[in-house]
């Protein structure tokens, strides 16, 4: 937060410098002033797009629905409008209306939601209210991925070979793939974010894929309608931030590569894009600030281009007509305040910085990078997941090292919206530097609760290929082997888990009861001999959708005096005695002395869950069920069945009872956080109970589909 | 500066000094308040008025706490590089080795095949159950691990097959009863009984609620005669279970092996019991015996197994699946007695460790009971901070007498420094009625050969004075606990409050020696009276005087290292104090005699 504040502070400084230059030619009778605008968004960037305005006095007003009525956006403001139902962001003309009521002048959409809805942009502007970002009818022309290729075409800013054409007859697709030559891609005309997008690598995939997109863009977007594109194999994603007045002027504020992407989503994004040749940056800043004039272009925009790493071409890809996620990268390198610029283009005023002004920035603060902090699962293909925030514990905040969260401790991350938890964004003298310094900021973000993206980031931090600048929009798939190898924790880690869970009950159960012994652990010759237990741990399968099978790690622990123990792990090969352990249950800090180090370790318990933070990686292990709790309690073996992996809405059911299905056969598709998944087959079998149909909605973790048990037959049993 | 009120102490000041003049229409106090309210100047000539007149009191001397506290603080002259410490060290950590090495021996149970063949048919080793029944992070206070040590010549029977002792029960101190099958399939010795009796008995006069983990074969058939009829024989058991539940002392038992014949009346007379499916069996007679008796056949789970006792027949309420099941079941009963009702929660009370170091016991103490042990040490490495209020000192100093703090629990203190002569029995009557009128628990250190013989003694009615501390003793209504620090013998173990004088627990050292009189003297009074002495005599009556020989057959509750007694005794106090014995006072209405 203070790095932001710093930014605004220089860049209040450079406006003033500017004000200088701009006073002989500025007509002061454009400018619109604002002073209360309404943020029709929530999360992140609902309270970043809050802090620059309140800084510079301007009242804002927040929206929310009923599922985000305790959200941090929500009571960040005294002006805060109940929505109601959690779709409710969607509703353009209610949201309007409300903008009336409460006086303000402007709207900033954020991004996603109406952001780059050009008839929202166009009421808003009938009504008379600002909206904060471009004319509503360079959203329509941005919008429509055929008719900004035309526009582009005609600029002169290269677009890559593919069929954009209204024919949609699949055979007709098809020949104009067989045109441009596999593999292809098929895309949503009015997609975005990766949504209603597959990439076809044979003529045989080519139906299939497409009824998939197009299932997916009429759930996302009402609008089937395809184009077919060349896909390039080792592409990487470049994009650069322009920002245009009302007065012609156009910069490009430095490129971001945005290449380490997952589901065809950015989780990394830095600037500047490396191994870049300068002539090749030059060029790429032209084209994007050619691109925005030729639609006249008002505010912050981002021209996306893919690169091929192999020709160093680069051809348009879309123009996103709004501030994006990504934003404090450019931030960060330029120094500059985006949402600042914004408004006071929406006031009418003229851009701060000239492009020269800009270079000059950006040759000075070096790099950026920023890491997108995600509820979700990247072993499970990178699906969302939701719940509390347990436990949420942030890097400190510099003016390098800045954290845009919506979130704080005890917070739902609910499964209505986007999973995204926070943006951890560092800057440095030079790219190397930038990632170390990520990677150790990440080795202090503790987030417990939600699985989350942290380990796997820290992983992408110490990959030499995206070290070395190796990047490329396939990273995550070609290095799979080296970035999802599991790592079994160490005996110590067990160690600390079996201490804190022992301590936290003995914490617990000392402080309710007055009536307990005096603090004595062993008496008589023999008297530790009734403090030797053994818990059963287990590690969380990365991979919940697949039953674990790995045995539990026995650890015994003996108590020899009230904070002293011997412990044991595994099978007597890892022997720590005379361990002394505290747990400080306030900050659920757990601190052992073991012969040969000290360890201090987060605890966090969530019912058999525990989750440990321990020399910056994050352990999560499960106190195993114990044996008789099948039996007692009937806890049903689900070894033979698919569970739902996440809270979702089942779609389609793709098999019947009694089918025989093969590995990696699709069963069950399902819809969560408006994402669709299809659950496959985890091996050949029979299907001997769908226990979900269409339309059901289901908790994470029950069962979808039975499996006939092919032991069973075979025992007799 | 307005004038303010006068002090309380300046106020007395003036009444002394303003006696003289009574004849004044005002009291002095009004006077002087007059005085005080009116003009500065007239307060002044009042002050030197004061100056002027002899003071005729000084101010009370002020003594920080800390110095006051002082005057408690047992001093030590022990020298841990001594000569004499370094032998007496020597000597009992010697005899505390050879203990230990014979509790570890004990506390492994049966033979290794009967332990194999335990684990082998799923079940959990007796103590790994004890373990997983008490609350993590407290103590056990095993009793007598050393019963039937010996006892049965031919016949190892460790721990007599059966443990006992107290244990916290999701917060509730309870007494716990468990079978140890592994040991001669957990049959009844004479000795298991007076165990069982023994901890029944613990249970009753300290309100603790029993847990019964039976896995037994009932009596021992072979030692029929000396387990079955006679009064503190096996029926006391369920006798006592009956009147327990009947006080509302809960008695809870785990089935988890076999309850034949009588024993299956410990869980029939049980308030609630819970049964190990394919594990526990409870009927009056077993398969053998119903074929012999009728010739139905019929096989032990069908007969007695857990699903038949709580589906059909109702003997147990709970079914579980296995011993870890079961004992999460025994928990949550104890959790479910609502004990601690009507109990005011007062926080738990702050103390200090021992300044001296108890380790040091074992150099102070020895192994050679001629020499004396001072006493004051061996307090001094027992109580709260080495503090201890000594009463009466001066008087009668053969007997240590004095109050003072175990985990914060006030505690009184009576300790053998000497032989008892009338005086020490006087000072001991005298404070343990003090005790019994305060309702604090008395600790007795027992370390005497006897009240003193000879004629000056009796002419000063030693009978007499001694009889007056055996009737205290008896009479006071507070808990008591004996420790056997060094010698018992003769009237000196009733008037210290030996096993007859129902301390709620006694333990012995490793060098303590009980008998009614040393081995030597003994054989020398056999001579005396002119009978024929056998030859080894005196090296039985030694070894009989052994702590292994009566701790074998329970005449204590225990064996246990010197340095452990502040623990043994702060657990035991807790267990007499806490629970339900809060608030609870029972004192005769008699005044305080001075002896």
């Amino acid at each position: 937060m203070r790095a932001v504040q710093k930014s605004t502070r220089l860049s209040r400084c450079l406006l003033a410098t500017n004000a200088v230059r701009h006073n002989s030619t500025a007509a002061a009778s454009s400018v619109k002033p604002l002073t209360s605008v309404l943020i029709a968004n929530r999360g992140e960037i609902a309270l970043r797009v809050g802090r620059t305005a309140s800084e510079y006095g301007i009242r804002t007003t927040t929206l929310y629905t009923d599922p985000d009525a305790q959200s941090q956006h929500a009571l960040s403001s005294p002006y805060a409008i109940n929505l109601g139902e959690a779709s409710a962001y969607l509703d353009g003309d209610r949201i309007i209306q409300i903008a009336k009521e409460q006086g303000c002048q402007g709207i900033h959409p954020g991004y996603g939601f109406l952001s780059e809805n050009p008839v929202f942009a166009r009421k808003c502007t009938e009504a008379g209210i600002t909206f904060i970002g471009p004319p509503w009818q360079a959203i329509e022309s941005m919008g429509s991925k055929s008719e900004s290729k035309d526009i582009m075409t005609a600029a002169g800013v290269p677009c890559i070979p593919g069929y954009h054409g209204a024919n949609q007859d699949p055979e007709h697709l098809k020949n104009e793939a067989a045109k441009i030559g596999y593999p292809v891609l098929l895309k949503a005309v009015k997609g975005g974010g990766g949504k209603g997008m597959r990439i076809v690598s044979k003529p045989e995939e080519f139906f299939d894929q497409l009824a998939s997109a197009k299932s997916e863009a009429r759930n996302s977007f009402g609008d089937e309608v395809m184009l077919v594109e060349k896909y390039i194999t080792t592409p990487r994603h470049i994009e650069v931030q322009v920002f245009a007045d009302k007065h012609g002027n156009c910069v490009a504020l430095g490129e971001r590569d945005c290449s380490i992407q997952r589901r065809h989503q950015k989780i990394l994004e830095e600037s500047p894009a490396p191994h870049l040749e300068e002539s090749i940056r030059q060029d790429i800043w032209e084209k994007a600030r050619a691109a925005a004039l030729a639609v006249k272009y008002e505010g912050a925009g981002t021209v996306e281009f893919i690169f091929d790493n192999d020709s160093g071409e680069f051809f348009f890809m879309e123009m996103n007509t709004r501030l994006q996620v990504e934003h404090p990268v450019t931030e960060m390198v330029t120094g500059e305040d985006l949402v600042r610029w914004q408004l006071i283009v929406a006031e009418g005023g003229r851009l701060p910085l000239t492009q020269q002004e800009v270079e000059q920035r950006i040759k000075e603060r070096g790099a950026a990078i920023e890491a997108r902090i995600y509820a979700e699962n990247p072993d499970m293909n990178f699906i969302p997941d939701s719940g509390r925030l347990l436990h949420l514990k942030t890097p400190q905040a510099t003016p390098t090292v800045r954290i845009d969260a919506g979130f704080v401790a005890g917070d739902e991350v609910s499964s209505h919206y986007d999973p995204m938890i926070a943006k951890l964004i560092v800057q440095g003298p030079t790219r190397d530097a930038a990632i170390k310094k990520l990677r150790a900021a990440l080795e202090d973000y503790e987030v417990a609760g939600p699985i989350t993206n942290i380990e796997f980031l820290k992983r992408i931090c110490t990959s030499p290929d995206f070290v070395a600048g190796d990047v490329e929009t396939g990273y995550i798939q070609k290095h799979h082997a080296e970035l999802f190898t599991p790592s079994p924790p160490a005996p110590e880690v067990y160690a600390q888990a079996a201490l804190a869970v022992a301590l936290q009950e003995l914490s617990s159960s000392q402080n309710s009861d007055p009536f307990t012994a005096p603090p004595v652990t062993a008496t008589g010759f023999n008297g530790t001999s009734f403090q030797r237990r053994t818990l059963s741990i287990v590690e969380v399968p990365a991979n919940t959708s697949i039953p674990n099978t790995t045995p539990p790690t026995k650890i015994s622990i003996h108590q020899t005096a009230p904070s002293t123990f011997d412990i044991t792990v595994g099978d007597s090969t890892h022997v720590f005695a005379n361990v002394t352990a505290s747990f400080a249950p306030s900050s659920n800090t757990l601190t052992t002395f073991y012969p040969h180090t000290r360890l201090a370790t987060t605890f966090v318990r969530d019912a058999d869950r525990l989750t440990l933070f321990q020399q910056g990686k994050q352990y999560r292990l499960q106190l195993a069920l114990p044996t008789w709790a099948e039996k007692a309690l009937g806890v049903k073996d689900v070894a033979n069945s698919v569970l739902a992996p996440m809270p979702c809405k089942v779609l389609r059911v793709e098999i019947k009872e009694g089918d025989v299905v093969e590995k990696d056969q699709p069963l069950v598709v399902i819809e969560s956080m408006k994402m669709e998944t299809v659950i496959r087959s985890p091996s050949r079998g029979t299907v001997r109970r769908v226990v979900h149909g269409a339309g059901d909605l289901c908790k994470a973790g029950t069962a979808l589909v039975e499996f006939e048990d092919e032991n069973q037959t075979e025992d007799g049993r | 500066m307005p004038p303010k009120a006068p002090s309380r102490e300046a106020l007395t000041l003036l009444k002394h000094s303003a006696r003289p003049r009574t004849n004044s229409t005002l009291p002095a106090h009004l006077q002087w308040r007059l005085a005080a309210s009116s003009s500065r100047p007239s307060l002044q000539t009042n002050s030197q008025l004061l100056i002027s007149k002899p003071i005729a009191r000084g101010a009370a001397t002020y003594t920080h706490s800390h110095h006051a506290e002082a005057v408690s603080i047992i001093p030590t002259t022990v020298d841990t590089n001594s000569e004499d410490f370094k032998e007496n060290k020597k000597q009992l950590d010697e005899a505390t080795a050879n203990l230990t090495e014979l509790h570890s021996k004990i506390a492994q149970g049966g033979s290794q095949k009967a332990r194999d063949k335990h684990i082998q048919r799923g079940k959990m080793l007796v103590r790994d159950r004890i373990t997983a029944l008490i609350d993590p992070g407290t103590s056990f206070l095993e009793l007598s691990q050393m019963a039937a040590y010996n006892v049965y010549p031919g016949e190892e029977v460790p721990a007599a097959g059966i443990i006992t002792g107290i244990g916290t029960v999701n917060g509730v101190q309870c007494m716990v009863v468990a079978n140890d099958s592994t040991v001669k399939g957990g049959t009844y010795y004479p000795m298991t009984v007076k165990k069982h009796l023994r901890a029944q008995a613990i249970a009753q006069e300290n309100r603790l609620p029993c847990i019964y983990l039976v896995d037994s074969g009932g009596a021992n058939l072979p030692h029929q005669a000396d387990v079955f009829p006679d009064v503190n024989h096996f029926g006391r058991i369920f006798y006592n279970q009956a009147r327990m539940s009947g006080m509302g002392i809960p008695q809870i038992s785990v089935v988890m092996g076999p309850c034949t014949a009588g024993g299956a009346y410990v869980p029939s007379m049980s308030d609630e019991s819970i049964i190990v499916e394919n594990q526990g069996h409870i009927f009056l007679a077993g398969p053998p015996l119903v074929k012999a008796a009728t010739g139905e056949v019929v096989s032990a789970e069908d007969l007695g197994g857990g699903k038949l006792h709580s589906e059909i027949s109702g003997v147990t309420d709970y079914l579980a699946v296995d011993d870890a099941h079961a004992l999460v079941l025994a928990r949550r009963s104890i959790g479910n007695l609502n004990w601690h009702r009507n109990q005011p929660s007062t926080p738990t009370p702050t103390f200090k460790e021992p300044i001296h170091d108890p380790a040091e016991l074992s150099g102070i103490v020895g192994t050679n009971l001629r020499r004396q042990i001072p006493i004051h040490e061996v307090i001094a490495r027992i109580v709260d901070g080495s503090v201890f209020s000594e009463f009466k000192p001066s008087y009668g100093s053969t007997l240590v007498t004095g109050f003072a703090h175990i985990y914060g629990q006030p505690v009184g203190i009576v300790a053998n420094n000497g032989i008892l002569f009338s005086e020490s029995s006087l000072k001991g009557a005298h404070f343990v009625q003090l005790c019994g009128k305060r309702q604090i628990p008395l600790i007795f250190l027992q370390n005497i050969s006897g009240f003193m013989v000879g004629q000056d003694a009796e002419k000063g009615g030693i009978a007499k004075n001694g009889a007056k501390l055996v009737t205290a003793v008896s009479c006071v209504d507070v808990p008591k606990f004996t420790v056997v620090v060094g010698s018992s013998a003769g009237a000196g173990n009733y008037g210290m409050c030996g096993r007859a004088y129902s301390p709620r627990l006694l333990f012995t050292w490793p060098n303590a020696k009980t008998s009614v009189m040393g081995a030597e003297q003994l054989s020398s009074v056999m001579e005396a009276v002119g009978k024929t002495v056998d030859p080894d005599l005196k090296a039985r009556i030694e070894r009989e005087s052994e702590v292994s020989f009566g701790s074998a057959r329970l005449w204590d509750d225990g064996v246990i290292p010197p340095e452990h007694t502040r623990r043994v005794l702060g657990m035991g106090l807790r267990m007499a104090c806490g629970g339900q014995n809060r608030g609870v006072e029972r004192e005769s209405k008699y005044g305080v005699f001075r002896m």
